[in-house]
């Protein structure tokens, strides 16, 4: 099928404006009578939840946290884009449009784009009235930095912690918005199904995480705002509890996956150290603008301590590879070139997976102060973490998954194929393409919470009647039912395994075969495998406890099932992707010199997916993408 | 290196609790101390045994979910450091560790080492914000907010919410949680127009939840993850005889 | 808005948990300044029985105003008492479980101990007014002089001063007044938000130092008499 994403046709320039015209409009009186669900508490969900509840609409808000203040995006470090052109370098809406369209490799819809670069600026105006403390000058104003190679001074930033300090101003709105009485929050909630009655989505089902409670919620619209399922691969940047739990309850009642294979590999984290590690730490990008990147040329030298190594005997491969773009190249090909090295067998540290990050160069330029007014806190949680010093010794990173441009498919009103269930930040597919930017998670999460679907949701409850399905509905009942059979499966299994014993093997096959490059005969030894995981997990599962109580054990294991589900599909995505391009790099598909070859001829599309039961293949959908103001281009640093 | 720990059981909020011993064989110090539960954890599994129940999330110190009482002192001791981020080299061989939840009247506890800490969101939705609506709001940079206010209004939006003032506090007081929002949104001119309201609703919100009053034992900077200051607890206090005046 | 406006205004300084400490301050405060100037005034002990007996007999000319002082120092005692039993009852309320392992990293012995000091130091007011004030039969040496309506304060001191259990009660007393002082007087700029970063660890300090000169003051008096440097 031909996915229609609805977006506004005629000049970009004025097409939100237009857009937001043409949408109806829901009576004031009547929003109360709205009750809209919202799963998850993040940058997206957090900051919608507050919008629509001030809008006068009645909000049920989810979190699987304690504290709606918890959600992963707090862990954000560098900062938020915004086109303001506050420094007066050349910046302007259509660049980060341009910017935006370039980075993800041309795999996003322009339109979408461009509504985010437009209410970009909108997003710092809020952020600041809330009263989000962004670095400022001496003059009082706000101070801009470059950040992930953009060449304008864009990002806002507030210290080390944007993420925490944007997520701290939509809690407090939301907060605001729950004294009001408009929010109603449910903190320690899972949700573990969609209710879809008569083809539109009308209500979750939900297990309370405290007493073990399945509780069915009735809403005259669902939105998802879950964030990213890059745990798919265990080791991961995010938080323990991300999961494609929320995502894939709704894909298993027919909601469209869209280019789930589009996944971003972060370069600079701390390598792993051992087999029982649970997850990895991401350390700022802008470290890379004052480290270099390096292996020994020797493979014979790894074991040495890297003082030891002649500069002669460096291999600065960065430098080497991408002259003029240097340590500074965007994150899928830094990633990729760290892995190539230690392919290669010239890796460092324990298990020869890392790279060195060497201030050396920077130290005896700047001085040791400088440095350490930059990235003070950065080198402190690396010796916090590894126990050693990154001043006296260079830094060893790898790259780690960090972050989804996939997600589930939507159409231009962040609605996706089941009409009332919106999606929106990580969780949707729509505005990165196949790579993300630096700073421009937070800008989309915020983006679509408080300025997006404020606006588009009316368009769908304007003509849908209130509360015309509540959880009367068998629907409900139904779904409850099935939810609490397999909490019951879950707990009867009775085998030997743990959840995360299972959770890392398949994520060290995902890591190895799916991970940051792929090939047909690696996707298909990952599509032959998994299933055997998923058989092992279904018959030789121990999940200790029970299920009337607060379970850790349960909820890891329950998250881990949809991992197994959804993984295959993901494989799936990247082995009809014969293409390289951003985050999704074929090995069958490179230049000579080892660089992304994209098909623009046969993949300038939208993978949209439709979930046909575990262990069949999944029915691909199409959106054709058109590039009407960006010229298709090849993306280079060399 | 091998370990003893000692760990707080308790099946619900309203049954008995106890300390239990464990013993953790092969602690590698490069671990972290919630990846050395882990481990504890997985031979519980394989034994049938209910596992030891923890919070967590980002494990990068941030999230401020993790809550543990380590050898008493919240978080483990370390300066500015969560308990997610504390690595087990600190430790040494034959120890015996003390692991506890959390404990305060308005901190309920939910299962082992998991409390339920709402009365922080509450006192948050008392009055923690700048009553802004969405859109409709000056530009940035229309207010110019000096650099040292600036600076001085993120030390304190540094707090991670994770309680550890108020299990370190004698008087399970959440002064220096309280504090910090107040001080925050007090310097900027944003939030200085609800500053007198904003004091005074949180406040009472602390006291309706049962916390305790602040006697200047200052254990909540030393136990604090990210090292916030008591003398957001002076600027509350000051906010407070404004508000009276 | 009316909402919060009128559950606002509802909570006074007498609910509050800082209105309350607001007031265990100030009280406090002037407490502190009392026991300041009763050092003063005793310390004309060294200066001979005239010289304390003059204090004595000039105190007792204001007349009608002795009472006021006495009654608002009465009130202000009570009102330091009552509130500081109430948040301490609080207190204890909101940590209705203690765990097994508890490890301080900065709070102090004095800090810790600020109701029981508090508590000696009030057993310690009662004894010391009935000793010295009050005058019970028997519990000193009493001598009347008719010509001044007032008993000799210098004989009255100097033999109570004299035994030895008395003096060790004394100086037990003033220690716990040091104690509760050198938490109490830093607590002072904590509480009326007179403090920051930088001022904290001085106000520490001179708090510190304060309880210590007190300490020495308060005592010096029945040790020197006992050890009869003092005549």
């Amino acid at each position: 099928m031909i996915l229609d994403g609805k977006c506004p046709s005629g000049p970009i320039e004025t097409s939100w404006d237009r857009a937001r015209f043409e949408n109806k409009l829901v009576n004031p009186s009547n929003k109360r009578k709205y009750k809209i669900l919202c799963v998850g508490t993040g940058l997206a969900g957090g900051a919608a939840a507050a919008s629509l509840g001030e809008l006068g609409y009645s909000v049920h808000a989810f979190c699987y946290q304690d504290s709606a203040r918890r959600a992963h995006s707090i862990a954000a470090q560098g900062g938020i884009n915004a086109a303001k052109n506050y420094p007066n370098d050349g910046d302007s809406i259509y660049r980060l449009f341009y910017d935006t369209v370039k980075g993800g490799d041309f795999r996003a819809r322009e339109a979408d784009v461009w509504r985010l670069a437009q209410v970009s600026n909108n997003i710092i105006d809020q952020c600041v009235a809330q009263g989000v403390p962004f670095a400022r000058d001496y003059a009082g104003y706000l101070d801009n930095r470059s950040f992930g190679g953009a060449q304008v001074s864009r990002t806002f930033y507030a210290r080390g912690q944007t993420g925490q300090q944007l997520l701290l101003g939509a809690y407090s709105a939301l907060s605001r918005q729950i004294k009001a009485g408009t929010v109603k929050l449910f903190p320690r909630r899972e949700m573990l199904d969609l209710v879809v009655v008569d083809g539109e989505a009308k209500g979750i089902t939900v297990r309370n995480l405290c007493n073990g409670e399945i509780e069915s919620h009735w809403g005259d619209a669902v939105i998802i705002a879950s964030g990213g399922y890059v745990n798919v691969f265990y080791l991961s940047t995010n938080a323990m509890g991300c999961s494609v739990t929320a995502q894939w309850r709704a894909a298993k009642k027919g909601a469209y996956f869209a280019n789930p294979c589009f996944t971003q590999i972060h370069p600079t984290c701390i390598p792993q150290h051992g087999e029982h590690q649970s997850k990895l730490t991401l350390m700022s990008e802008s470290l890379r603008n004052d480290g270099r990147c390096w292996v020994p040329k020797k493979a014979e030298n790894c074991e040495k301590p890297a003082g030891e190594i002649a500069e002669d005997d460096r291999d600065y491969y960065l430098e080497r590879k991408y002259p003029s773009f240097g340590n500074l190249a965007p994150r899928d090909i830094a990633s990729r070139a760290a892995k190539e090295q230690c392919d290669d067998e010239r890796g460092v540290g324990p298990g020869k997976r890392g790279v060195y990050l060497d201030f050396e160069d920077s130290i005896n330029r700047l001085g040791e102060g400088t440095i350490a007014g930059r990235y003070g806190n950065l080198f402190e949680m690396y010796e916090k973490i590894t126990d050693e010093n990154g001043y006296k010794q260079p830094m060893r990173i790898y790259p780690a998954p960090h972050y989804a441009m996939g997600g589930l498919w939507v159409d231009y009103n962040c609605m996706s194929n089941i009409p009332g269930l919106f999606v929106l930040g990580e969780a949707n597919f729509s505005v990165h393409g196949a790579n993300r930017l630096g700073a421009s998670a937070l800008m989309q999460g915020l983006a679509d919470g408080y300025f997006v679907i404020p606006y588009t949701i009316a368009g769908y409850l304007a003509q849908t009647k209130p509360g015309a399905v509540t959880t009367d509905a068998p629907e409900f009942k139904e779904s409850a039912e099935s939810v609490k059979g397999e909490m019951d499966k879950l707990l009867s299994i009775n085998g030997t395994k743990s959840p995360s014993a299972l959770h890392r093997k398949l994520g060290s096959l995902m890591w190895e075969n799916v991970g940051m490059a792929r090939s047909e005969e690696s996707l298909k030894d990952a599509l032959a495998k998994i299933p055997a995981i998923r058989d092992e997990f279904w018959s030789d599962l121990k999940v200790v406890g029970s299920g009337e109580v607060f379970n850790n054990q349960l909820e890891q294991a329950w998250r881990l099932a949809d991992f197994l589900e959804f993984a295959e599909v993901l494989c799936h995505d990247a082995l009809n992707r014969e293409e390289s391009c951003g985050g999704h790099f074929r090995t069958e598909h490179q230049t000579d010199d080892g660089e992304a070859m994209r098909d623009d001829e046969n993949f300038c599309y939208a993978a949209a997916w439709e979930f046909k039961g575990a262990g069949n293949t999944p029915e691909l959908h199409k959106e054709p993408l058109k590039f009407e103001n960006v010229k298709l281009a090849v993306r280079s640093y060399k | 290196m091998k370990l003893t720990l000692h760990v707080w059981r308790q099946n619900g909020p309203d049954e008995e609790g106890r300390l239990e011993t464990y013993d953790a064989p092969a602690v590698s110090p490069d671990q972290s101390f919630l990846e050395m539960l882990d481990d504890i954890n997985e031979v519980l599994v394989t034994e049938g045994k209910d596992t030891i129940a923890f919070d967590h999330d980002c494990r990068e110190g941030i999230c401020g979910m993790c809550s543990q009482v380590i050898d008493g002192v919240p978080h483990g001791g370390m300066d500015r450091t969560t308990v997610c981020q504390l690595h087990m080299r600190v430790f040494n061989d034959g120890d015996e560790v003390f692991i506890e939840p959390w404990k305060a009247k308005a901190f309920p506890i939910v299962k082992d080492l998991v409390v339920d800490r709402g009365a922080l969101d509450t006192i948050i939705q008392a009055g923690g914000y700048t009553s802004c609506h969405t859109g409709g709001v000056a530009d940035g940079n229309a207010l110019p907010i000096g650099n040292p206010t600036a600076e001085y209004a993120m030390d304190a939006a540094e707090c991670i919410g994770c309680g550890a003032c108020v299990a370190s506090c004698p008087n399970s007081s959440a002064m220096l949680f309280t504090g910090a929002k107040v001080a925050q949104l007090a310097v900027l001119p944003q939030g200085e127009v609800e500053a007198k309201r904003r004091v005074n609703m949180m406040l009472e919100a602390g006291k309706e939840l049962g916390l305790g009053n602040c006697t200047n034992h200052y254990e909540c900077q030393a136990s604090c993850p990210k090292g916030v200051d008591v003398k957001f607890i002076a600027k509350l206090n000051r906010e407070y005889i404004k508000a009276l005046l | 808005m009316a909402i919060f406006q009128s559950s606002a205004a509802e909570i006074t300084i007498f609910r509050s948990s800082v209105g309350r400490k607001i007031i265990m301050a100030v009280t406090g405060v002037m407490l502190m300044a009392f026991v300041c100037v009763h050092l003063l005034g005793n310390s004309t002990v060294f200066f001979g029985a005239g010289a304390i007996n003059a204090y004595a007999e000039h105190l007792h000319s204001l007349g009608p105003l002795v009472w006021v002082f006495r009654l608002a120092m009465l009130g202000l005692f009570a009102v330091h008492i009552i509130f500081g039993i109430q948040l301490t009852l609080e207190n204890s309320a909101a940590t209705p479980e203690k765990n097994v392992q508890i490890k301080r990293l900065r709070t102090g012995f004095a800090a810790q101990t600020m109701i029981v000091s508090g508590l000696v130091l009030l057993a310690f007011v009662v004894y010391h007014l009935l000793h010295f004030t009050v005058q019970v039969p028997g519990m000193g040496v009493y001598e009347f002089n008719e010509a001044t309506h007032m008993t000799n304060v210098f004989i009255m001191v100097a033999s109570g001063f004299k035994q030895v259990f008395t003096v060790l009660l004394y100086v037990v007393g003033m220690i716990f007044l040091a104690l509760h002082l050198s938490h109490g007087f830093q607590s002072f700029f904590q509480t009326l938000g007179l403090n920051n970063d930088r001022s904290l660890p001085l106000f520490g300090a001179i708090s510190k130092v304060f309880g210590v000169v007190i300490l020495f003051g308060y005592i010096s008096i029945p040790l020197l008499i006992i050890f009869g440097l003092v005549k």
